[in-house]
């Protein structure tokens, strides 16, 4: 995908989450005459199995992936890069035991943690967030840790606590702004982690519910009428895979732009 | 080499305690009074009182803790509270089929990893190229709740090839070997075309090239081998993704493993069931991973080497 389009995509999506409220949507208007009909241009982008206008939930489902997404991102970055940080710069038994933590953190593959807390806690919007939070600081942790501690004998840190500058200072002035290149690139590509598992747990009926548009949980109802209405599996299926590929194609620019080691690491100076 | 096995093997049990303490914290995660949970707002006081004795939730947390952990060394899961049967016995029941859906998954990932990366890094800059890697960035951006519905829609509604689901013989597979299968095979992909151009470009390859080697020869013979390593540590870190995807493959294709296990046991609130079957999954990914890191370190000496300076770090 090209990145115009990718930023094209992106601002539709976002602009859906949030402007969306000006549209006249009603994801949850029910047409008995509409039933399973296909896109055409009456139908805009066709009805689903209780004859409810799939532009208008698509619509409506994407103010639940991009703020869950921008949510657990935000939460996850700051709370995580914070751990990180500050224990790879203090090191000693504190770096040990967080890193024994993230290690545990690491060793729940994939999504299988997030299941069995949003499983745990029960369904719901906000059970997702957190679900999606405890499992989404671990990256954030891990790489700030490595960052910093790849950062800390650099020569203008190691001038600043000669003069005698506080620890919050060094970390917030002098190592953050060197790992933020990196920081950016995780939480892009952490969005579309977000998005595909906000819409995996609603898939898995854990997430949003009912009568709420979730992508995944679209996903999930149209299996039945596959054959008649594939419709109804393509257009929340197109709308996921469109954010998720901008997401990761804008991820993918940025870290071309900004990674540091692409440059010949000297580039990091100028950060 | 035996100091690199003990160290990676410690570290393994000691993430799988912590993992599994994790896990055991999980009911505690309950919002409210767990038993009420299980067993419905409308159930009697009595039946409440029994199942918390039964569970030992009646007992102060460290003592919960050891009793949790006793049982677990004596394979003791606990009892199902929807059948009333044994953890263990559920769970072996349905090893089987997560396992080959895994292996499965895993095969059709390599079949089509291998020749895709080498094909894009031999013919680079291409069509064969971009096509491979557009294939890779379609595959890691389709999730398997969205490709396992395409894939039925395609080869069995319309062209009517495969079963829509359900687990009876080879044809049955093929369909979610493959959902579960292609994320895998477009991140491998790419990284065997990334180490593959990397290796291609060393003085050695030249010198092979030199000598006369035909192309295919220095490609399989010279390249791969080095190309090689970084994709099985990759592979190792990546199989607790495939693991977590046979969860929702699971459900898809109505596939009776471990994962529509816990899905359907989240939805019972039969949660000694969901602890036993997210610690099984997590066990087997971080056992399967400290295996990758051996039989890495096994076959890179340079790996154990560095191992063993950031231990004693």
């Amino acid at each position: 995908m090209k990145l115009w389009l990718a930023i094209a995509v992106l601002a539709v999506w976002a602009g859906l989450a949030c402007f969306g409220w000006l549209l006249p949507l009603n994801p949850s208007e029910i047409d008995l005459t509409r039933i399973l009909m296909p896109p055409g241009a009456d139908a805009w982008l066709g009805y689903d199995d209780l004859g409810r206008a799939l532009w208008d939930r698509v619509a409506v489902g994407a103010r639940y992936s991009f703020f869950v997404a921008i949510f657990v991102v935000s939460i996850s970055a700051v709370v995580g890069t914070a751990i990180g940080a500050v224990s790879a710069y203090l090191g000693g038994w504190l770096d040990h035991v967080i890193t024994r933590i993230i290690d545990i953190f690491l060793a729940f593959p994939g999504i299988l943690l997030a299941i069995a807390l949003a499983g745990v806690l029960g369904a719901g919007l906000g059970n997702v967030v957190i679900a999606l939070t405890v499992v989404g600081w671990v990256g954030f942790a891990r790489l700030a840790r490595a960052q910093v501690l790849a950062q800390k004998s650099r020569e203008h840190v190691q001038a600043a606590i000669a003069l005698g500058a506080r620890r919050r200072r060094i970390l917030l002035r002098h190592l953050l702004p060197l790992i933020g290149a990196s920081l950016i690139i995780e939480a892009t590509f952490g969005v579309a982690a977000v998005v595909i598992a906000e819409a995996g747990l609603s898939f898995l009926g854990l997430g949003i519910q009912p009568p709420a548009p979730s992508w995944g949980s679209m996903i999930r109802d149209s299996s039945r009428y596959m054959l008649v209405s594939p419709h109804m599996v393509i257009v929340p299926g197109m709308a996921l895979m469109l954010v998720v590929i901008a997401v990761n194609t804008l991820g993918d620019a940025l870290r071309d732009r900004l990674d540091v080691r692409l440059r010949g690491g000297r580039a990091s100076s100028t950060n | 080499m035996i100091a690199f096995v003990l160290s990676r093997l410690s570290s393994a049990l000691l993430v799988v305690f912590g993992v599994s303490a994790l896990v055991f914290l999980l009911i505690h995660a309950i919002p409210g009074d767990p038993v009420e949970v299980m067993l419905g707002e409308t159930s009697q006081p009595a039946d409440r009182e029994e199942l918390r004795h039964a569970l030992g939730l009646d007992q102060p947390l460290p003592v919960q803790m050891l009793e949790y952990y006793r049982r677990l060394l004596h394979f003791d899961l606990g009892t199902s509270l929807y059948s009333r049967r044994p953890v263990a016995q559920i769970l072996a029941e349905r090893i089987p089929a997560t396992a080959e859906l895994a292996v499965a998954g895993l095969a059709a990932a390599l079949l089509f990893a291998l020749p895709l990366g080498v094909i894009a890094a031999v013919r680079r800059g291409t069509p064969w190229d971009s096509g491979a890697m557009m294939f890779s960035m379609l595959g890691v951006s389709i999730p398997n709740f969205l490709m396992g519905p395409l894939l039925i829609l395609i080869f069995s509604l319309w062209l009517g090839w495969l079963p829509v689901s359900g687990r009876e013989g080879l044809a049955s597979l093929v369909l979610p070997a493959l959902t579960l299968g292609t994320a895998l095979a477009a991140i491998l992909s790419r990284m065997i075309r990334a180490t593959l151009l990397e290796t291609l470009a060393e003085d050695y390859i030249l010198t092979a090239r030199a000598k006369g080697l035909p192309w295919h020869r220095v490609i399989f013979h010279h390249a791969m081998r080095n190309a090689m390593l970084p994709v099985i540590t990759l592979l190792g870190l990546q199989l607790g993704a495939l693991l977590a995807g046979t969860v929702i493959t699971e459900i898809v294709f109505s596939w009776p493993g471990i994962g529509q296990l816990t899905i359907e046991s989240i939805h019972r609130r039969d949660y000694p069931v969901v602890q036993a079957c997210i610690l099984l999954i997590s066990v087997t990914y971080v056992l399967v991973n400290a295996l990758t890191d051996l039989a890495y370190g096994w076959l890179d000496p340079r790996v154990r080497l560095r191992q063993s300076d950031r231990g004693a770090a």
